[in-house]
């Protein structure tokens, strides 16, 4: 019956295993992920770096690329049948797959496609705004394209997209057109919302791209009610809602975490752990060491921490989260740790940040890590070539619509505020 | 025709809603089991089943998330706000979000969704459980505004709301719930933005929302004891405003007064005496009043709140004061 409580009240809620600080120093029964490699060559770079931060953390280890629903370890006093994290409700049973790899080779050639796709796209759109073409903002998500891909391919084409104001990656794993996406970064009449929305709000209904948001934390909480209609209506649609590390601490993730609990909703949450809010280090301000996954267990969900430079990784965990949530047994929240290698907006060159620590994570760039991959197990580099080859031209094609394309009518001012088409508030 | 409480009616408008479109479902706190705080929902759960009507925690950015998610992709969810003053921990929601969506997508996404909610004073909650804070969605485009003076109006107006294929903020006025009226029998449907003139007259225009209608009807009773024969209209919905109603009042009586329950500044009363000011100034004989709580939060005692918002005699000042 959906819609109803996902647990009775037998099935008390799971007891949290301990709070952030032991669980991520010496995380019980929790290896890294076989197969992944995890973004641990930063991670003294990152703590040196958090050091002057003196936020309740500063002593955590980032061993972050510690995932998987814990082994059991049980706060003490606790009552005896109390389940442990990820293993009392919603989560139960769930755990990210262990290697990676196994995707088939067409699915490796397309994420890579996409990768590639969005890097080729991205850097393009950052000259457009330093030349002037792009108008007032945009977050790019280079060096982040791993997660978008990776989610994006594992998605059926009736899934939902929720996104942030950097989303523009997410926008293109649906299938918009990029000259669509970039005409609405340019201000144009052929921009995807005739240049309404702007970088920061694309939506593709069509694509089932649902939305980029630009209140932190909202769209978690309009997720769950495309993941509600989905399951009322029995369409078997699955929701993803992609956010960042910061919004972990905002009111509306915790709201939407427990409500997408409550009712097993078929969405998955994506936080795109980054390391960094705006300007400030997300473990400075956080109380956990792990934004989102320290938070899971509060929501009876597991704790799943994923590289998210490795688009192999996240496909694997995509797939399997999905089909988990499509067969109805209720949402889950994967961190997947990722770092952007620009700043946060605009022309933002991100100087904040410690240097080694960009170097470390630049050094773990998911696009040439991949593509090495694929020559390592046998893709014709030559192939790779004619592919970037190909998107170079079809962005160089976008970018030229673009400019032909004029500015949108004036007329729009005042359109589609109401469903009559206009902005009438009077009779 | 059937004698029915303001109250019953909401859960009768829900009902026959719920009957008429199964995409319709009913989202709030307590709403379902409890049958609402203001047992304004009772037997909808029973009707209707636990999947169309959810008891949901206390959640408000929540419940308007999934209400608005939902009206996205197919369902045309009805949400509760228990009390209008929650609005302020839920307001991204409803300002940013389901009143934005629409336009930001140049018209892709449509969200036909009804927030409900429990507005105003009169009962003597405080100033955190009895504000009218109709002008603050009016203020927002994207947002229709209704809010109904009658049992019949509910069921009418809340029909409306549904049916319409924009966001609608329903402002159920607290104080009206125990209030009765004559409802007729069959599915009722109404037309936002049509004032209905309660009462007519020829010296003044006396424009009300709400629970202040009723209490200018008593004013314009009164009124007619010194001779004097004011309309009252009730406005029904603040948008779509019915300014060609007003007008048509205004050019017949020369003067105006509106009569408010939210707090003075930039309540709609201001909207509607800045119209009539630009648009029928050769009409009018006299000031435009507003009679509105004043500038302040709403107090909880009975002697207070029963001081600061807008009494009867306060409106027969107010038309006494347009017309001198
Ligand atoms: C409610 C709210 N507060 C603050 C901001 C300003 N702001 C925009 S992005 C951002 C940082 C968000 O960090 P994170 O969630 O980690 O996402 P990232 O930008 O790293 O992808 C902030 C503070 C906002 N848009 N909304
Ligand atoms: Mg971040």
């Amino acid at each position: 019956m959906f819609l109803s409580r996902s647990r009775s009240g037998a099935e008390a809620p799971r007891g949290e295993k301990g709070v952030s600080r032991q669980a991520a120093e010496a995380p019980p029964g929790q290896g890294p992920r076989p197969g992944t490699e995890g973004p641990t060559g930063g991670a003294d770079e990152r703590a040196e770096g958090r050091e002057m931060s003196a936020g309740a953390t500063s002593s955590v280890g980032p061993e972050r690329d510690s995932g998987g629903p814990p082994g059991g370890t049980q706060l003490q006093g606790a009552a005896p049948d109390v389940p442990a994290a990820g293993q009392g409700a919603a989560g139960r049973g769930w755990s990210p797959p262990a290697g990676t790899g196994t995707a088939p080779a067409q699915v490796r050639i397309s994420l890579y496609r996409q990768m590639a796709t969005m890097r080729a796209f991205e850097k393009r759109a950052y000259d457009l705004f330093l030349e002037g073409l792009v108008k007032g903002t945009s977050h790019l998500g280079l060096g982040q394209e791993a997660i978008a891909a990776g989610f994006g391919e594992a998605m059926r084409p009736g899934d939902y997209t929720f996104a942030t104001y950097r989303g523009h990656n997410h926008c293109l794993a649906r299938g918009v057109p990029m000259a669509r996406i970039m005409g609405e970064l340019m201000g144009r009449s052929n921009g995807l919302m005739a240049g309404k929305g702007g970088s920061m709000h694309l939506t593709s209904v069509e694509h089932n791209m649902m939305g980029s948001y630009a209140i932190v934390g909202a769209h978690l909480t309009i997720a769950n009610g495309a993941a509600w209609s989905a399951k009322l209506r029995g369409s078997g649609q699955v929701t993803v809602c992609f956010f960042g590390d910061g919004t972990t601490n905002i009111g509306a993730f915790h709201e939407a975490l427990n409500f997408a609990s409550v009712y097993s909703l078929p969405v998955v949450f994506v936080c795109e752990n980054n390391l960094w809010m705006e300007y400030t280090p997300i473990q400075s301000v956080t109380a956990v060491a792990r934004p989102a996954a320290d938070r899971a267990g509060a929501y009876g969900l597991p704790p799943v921490v994923i590289d998210g430079n490795d688009a192999d990784a996240v496909y694997a965990v995509a797939s399997s989260a999905l089909e988990w949530v499509r067969s109805g047994a209720g949402p889950l929240l994967i961190e997947a740790l990722t770092y952007r290698h620009g700043g946060h907006s605009r022309a933002d060159p991100g100087k904040y940040r410690p240097e080694d620590e960009l170097s470390s994570w630049l050094a773990r760039d998911p696009l040439p890590r991949f593509r090495a991959r694929l020559v390592e197990s046998g893709t014709d580099p030559a192939m790779l070539d004619a592919i970037d080859l190909d998107i170079d031209a079809a962005v160089a094609r976008a970018v030229e619509e673009c400019r032909a394309s004029g500015p949108p009518d004036t007329n729009l001012v005042t359109a589609d505020v109401f469903a009559d088409g206009g902005a009438t508030w009077r009779r | 025709m059937a004698e029915m409480t303001y109250r019953d009616a909401v859960a009768a408008a829900i009902a026959q809603e719920m009957a008429h479109d199964p995409s319709v479902v009913l989202i709030g706190e307590d709403v379902g089991a409890a049958g609402g705080v203001f047992k304004a929902t009772v037997g909808l759960l029973e009707k209707f089943g636990p999947n169309r009507v959810v008891d949901t925690p206390i959640s408000e950015q929540a419940i308007l998330g999934a209400a608005m998610g939902a009206a996205m992709t197919g369902l045309r969810p009805v949400a509760e706000v228990m009390f209008s003053d929650f609005f302020a921990v839920c307001w991204d929601i409803v300002a940013n979000e389901i009143a934005k969506a629409r336009y930001m997508t140049n018209g892709q996404v449509s969200l036909p969704l009804v927030i409900r909610t429990a507005n105003g004073g009169g009962v003597r909650f405080g100033a955190q459980h009895s504000q009218s804070v109709e002008s603050w969605a009016m203020s927002i485009p994207g947002l229709k505004v209704v809010a109904p003076s009658t049992p019949r109006d509910v069921i009418g107006l809340f029909a409306a709301a549904v049916r319409d294929p924009d966001p609608v903020i329903f402002f159920e006025q607290k104080s009206l719930y125990p209030t009765k009226g004559e409802v007729e029998e069959g599915e009722l449907v109404d037309e936002l933005g049509r004032a209905s003139t309660r009462r007519q007259g020829t010296d003044v225009t006396v424009v009300a929302l709400a629970a202040m209608v009723p209490r200018a009807l008593d004013a314009a009773e009164a009124l007619a004891q010194e001779g004097v024969s004011a309309e009252v209209i009730d406005l029904r919905s603040l948008v779509p405003l019915d300014v060609t109603t007003i007008a048509g009042s205004v050019a017949r009586t020369g003067h105006l007064v509106t009569v408010e329950e939210n707090p003075r500044l930039c309540g709609w009363g201001a909207e509607v005496a800045s119209i009539v000011a630009e648009e029928c100034l050769f009409d009018l004989d006299g000031p435009i009043v507003r009679v509105t709580t004043p500038h302040a939060p709403l107090p909880a005692a009975d002697a207070l709140e029963d001081a600061a918002m807008p009494s009867v005699a306060r409106i027969v000042e107010g038309v006494r004061r347009s017309l001198a």
